[in-house]
């Protein structure tokens, strides 16, 4: 029987994997893809615990989580395209003319 | 155990005959449209192709077109992405099939006891899911244009994917006027909501309480499946499309994608405006005309009138759409941005307000 | 049941592992685009129905579209490889594996929880109730967000006119 043990052991190794991303990978797109892979480990989360404990809270605070990530991913690579133009590169550590 | 049996063959039976009509209706409408631009412009149109001398109208062109296409070299361009160059046009021909899943073609039909929705899959998201599979129609068209490794196509790719996502929001939009009035959006409820009689003898179909959202609905679907006058992605004469790289089946299967949405688009224009397998005044146990005048009809006689009443509208729509594209000149790519974002948008938006008013006057008179 | 929360559980597992590990972003793109399908049939079988469509309209259909145009107009190069990358690479999987421990040891002594669901869980009717009822600011700082998303995009990636200085 699937229980929200289950489902919850894969929203974790779905986490795992993209910390893996962010914390290895030099593409600031790739980062990104990472960044929203944990937000989808966290809906994850959500959704199943909502269906497990019979409350529809979990459901709507996904809903939002999908409508926030949708801003953010518009703002991130607009920054990203400003970036690109202005250093030429989409490598992290190119970007550091502000370190002291 | 034997029941069980007895419904997988069902819903086999059911996919069967909703994947055949949908394909049939595909390659016929590849003969229609050549056929009916040809009657439009006063040409007689492809009439050449016959089996052992009987040309049945140029019927056989379609299997001509076929068998062309099949025979074809089929080669990928060089330094292009094998994978994704082959599996782009299966993504593009992918929405056309799987939305007809949602759609209702009849009444519950009673066999033996048996009751056999005719509806592949009466999903409760039912127009969600249409959307939703539309919007991932987006990726066959940016990926083919990508992986073609070719500047134009990636340009064409680019103007198509941003055409098609602008006017997906319309889509959506001019549906939730529609979902306000019948309160559901199941399309099967939709479908037997529009049954009712307002003021006891005009049938509530859709095109009766919300027309903008038809007109609305027919433009955002004709430019979602970029066909004319919303082609510029493709421009087949002028500027090449995203498919420009591609030859052989590969290419047909984009063309028949193309012909499959245009059923689709038919398909739910009818179900969701225009009664879908309702005739007017016809209930289950017969017609009942409004002055009390009644005729009695057997229950599978009726359901086979609808199923027929469902394909004569699909039918007709496709006509309609196909009829479009030879009367309206192409528009051109600012004209078409210009007029989604200033013009469709704010005029579904003013839609849900105008519906949500008058709803609620109703509900308080 | 079973059986698709195993087979949907292997694909997401699999297309964040190609996400993550891919060699140029469209694959990586690409990959997550399955794994957010795979998560709308988990999504499906836990009974969140309009989540998952809204998941696939949303995230799989939009934001992801944005994304891979992004990569297709910008066009990057192929990846340097540099010498101190092993090094970091067992760096993160360290970290990773340790933030996997900390996450599943408290699952692993969580309570089974099971029964069926109500009948209208998870539909339309449901999540309209509940963001209606109980989250309605949440829902209008929503949109206000969205509009300075809007705003937010459109003036960060504009082409610099001839005569504007460093805006």
């Amino acid at each position: 029987m699937i229980g929200l043990s289950h489902y919850l052991i894969l929203a974790a190794m779905l986490f795992a994997v993209g910390t893996l991303g962010v914390l290895t990978r030099r593409n600031i797109l790739i980062i990104f893809l990472s960044i929203e892979l944990m937000l989808n480990a966290v809906n994850l989360a959500f959704v199943s615990a909502s269906r497990f404990l019979h409350n529809m809270d979990g459901q709507a605070i996904a809903f939002f989580v999908i409508a926030v990530a949708a801003a953010e991913a518009a703002v991130g690579l607009s920054i990203l395209i400003a970036i690109y133009r202005a250093r030429g590169t989409l490598n992290v550590d190119e970007v550091n003319i502000m370190r002291w | 155990m034997l029941d069980l049996i007895i419904d997988i063959l069902i819903m086999l039976a059911k996919i069967a005959v909703v994947l055949g009509s949908l394909l049939t209706l595909t390659a016929l409408l590849t003969w229609a449209e050549r056929k009916e631009s040809a009657m439009m412009q006063d040409r007689i149109g492809p009439n050449r192709a016959n089996i052992l001398k009987y040309r049945l109208f140029g019927l056989f062109h379609p299997i001509a077109d076929a068998i062309k296409l099949v025979m074809k070299e089929d080669f990928v361009p060089g330094r292009a992405n094998k994978f994704l160059y082959t599996i782009a046009p299966l993504i593009a021909m992918f929405p056309a099939l799987v939305t007809f899943a949602v759609i209702p073609f009849g009444d519950t039909l009673i066999i033996g006891g048996k009751i056999i929705t005719l509806q592949v899959a009466n999903l409760n998201i039912g127009i969600l899911f249409v959307l939703a599979i539309a919007s991932l129609g987006t990726y066959g068209i940016v990926i083919g244009g990508w992986s073609s490794n070719s500047n134009y196509s990636l340009i064409g790719g680019l103007r198509a994917a941003s055409q098609m996502i602008s006017y997906e929001v319309t889509l959506g939009l001019s549906l939730v006027g529609v979902i306000m009035v019948y309160g559901s959006l199941e399309l099967d409820q939709i479908v037997r909501a529009q049954g009712a009689l307002l003021w006891g003898f005009v049938p509530k179909w859709g095109v009766v309480v919300q027309p903008l959202a038809l007109i609305l609905f027919i433009t955002a679907s004709v430019a979602e499946t970029k066909r004319a006058p919303f082609d510029l992605p493709e421009g087949e004469s002028e500027i090449i499309g995203y498919f420009v790289e591609y030859s052989g089946m590969r290419f047909g299967m984009y063309y028949l994608g193309e012909f499959a949405e245009v059923v689709v688009s038919a398909a739910l224009i009818t179900t969701l405006f225009f009664g879908g397998w309702q005739i007017p005044f016809l209930t289950a146990a017969g017609f009942s005309f409004p002055f009390g005048w009644s005729i009695p009809l057997p229950g599978l006689l009726v359901t086979l009138m609808q199923v027929g009443a469902f394909a004569v509208k699909v039918v007709f729509f496709c006509w309609f759409l196909l009829l479009v594209r030879w009367t309206l000149p192409r528009f051109r790519y600012d004209q078409v941005m210009a007029l989604c974002w200033k013009n469709l948008l704010p005029l579904s938006l003013l839609n849900i307000v105008v519906t949500g008013g008058v709803i609620m006057g109703l509900q308080f008179s | 049941m079973i059986v698709t929360f195993y087979i949907a559980g292997t694909l997401a597992i699999a297309a964040s592992l190609g996400t993550v590990l891919a060699r140029d972003p469209l694959r990586a793109a690409l990959s997550l685009v399955l794994c957010l399908l795979s998560l709308a049939v988990l999504y499906v079988t836990l009974s969140a129905h309009f989540v998952a469509a809204i998941q696939i309209i949303v995230y799989a259909g939009a934001i992801m579209v944005f994304f891979v145009l992004v990569i297709m107009m910008l066009d990057p190069g192929e990846r340097k490889a540099g010498g101190s990358r092993l090094l970091w690479a067992v760096l993160g999987l360290a970290v990773s594996g340790v933030l996997l421990a900390l996450l599943l040891e408290p699952i692993s002594v969580i309570p089974e929880y099971g029964g069926e669901v109500s009948r209208g869980f998870g539909t339309t009717e449901a999540i309209g109730g509940a963001v209606f009822r109980h989250y309605v600011l949440p829902f209008e700082v929503l949109s206000g967000l969205l509009l300075a998303a809007m705003i937010g995009t459109v003036i960060l990636a504009r082409k610099k006119e001839r005569g504007e200085g460093v805006a």
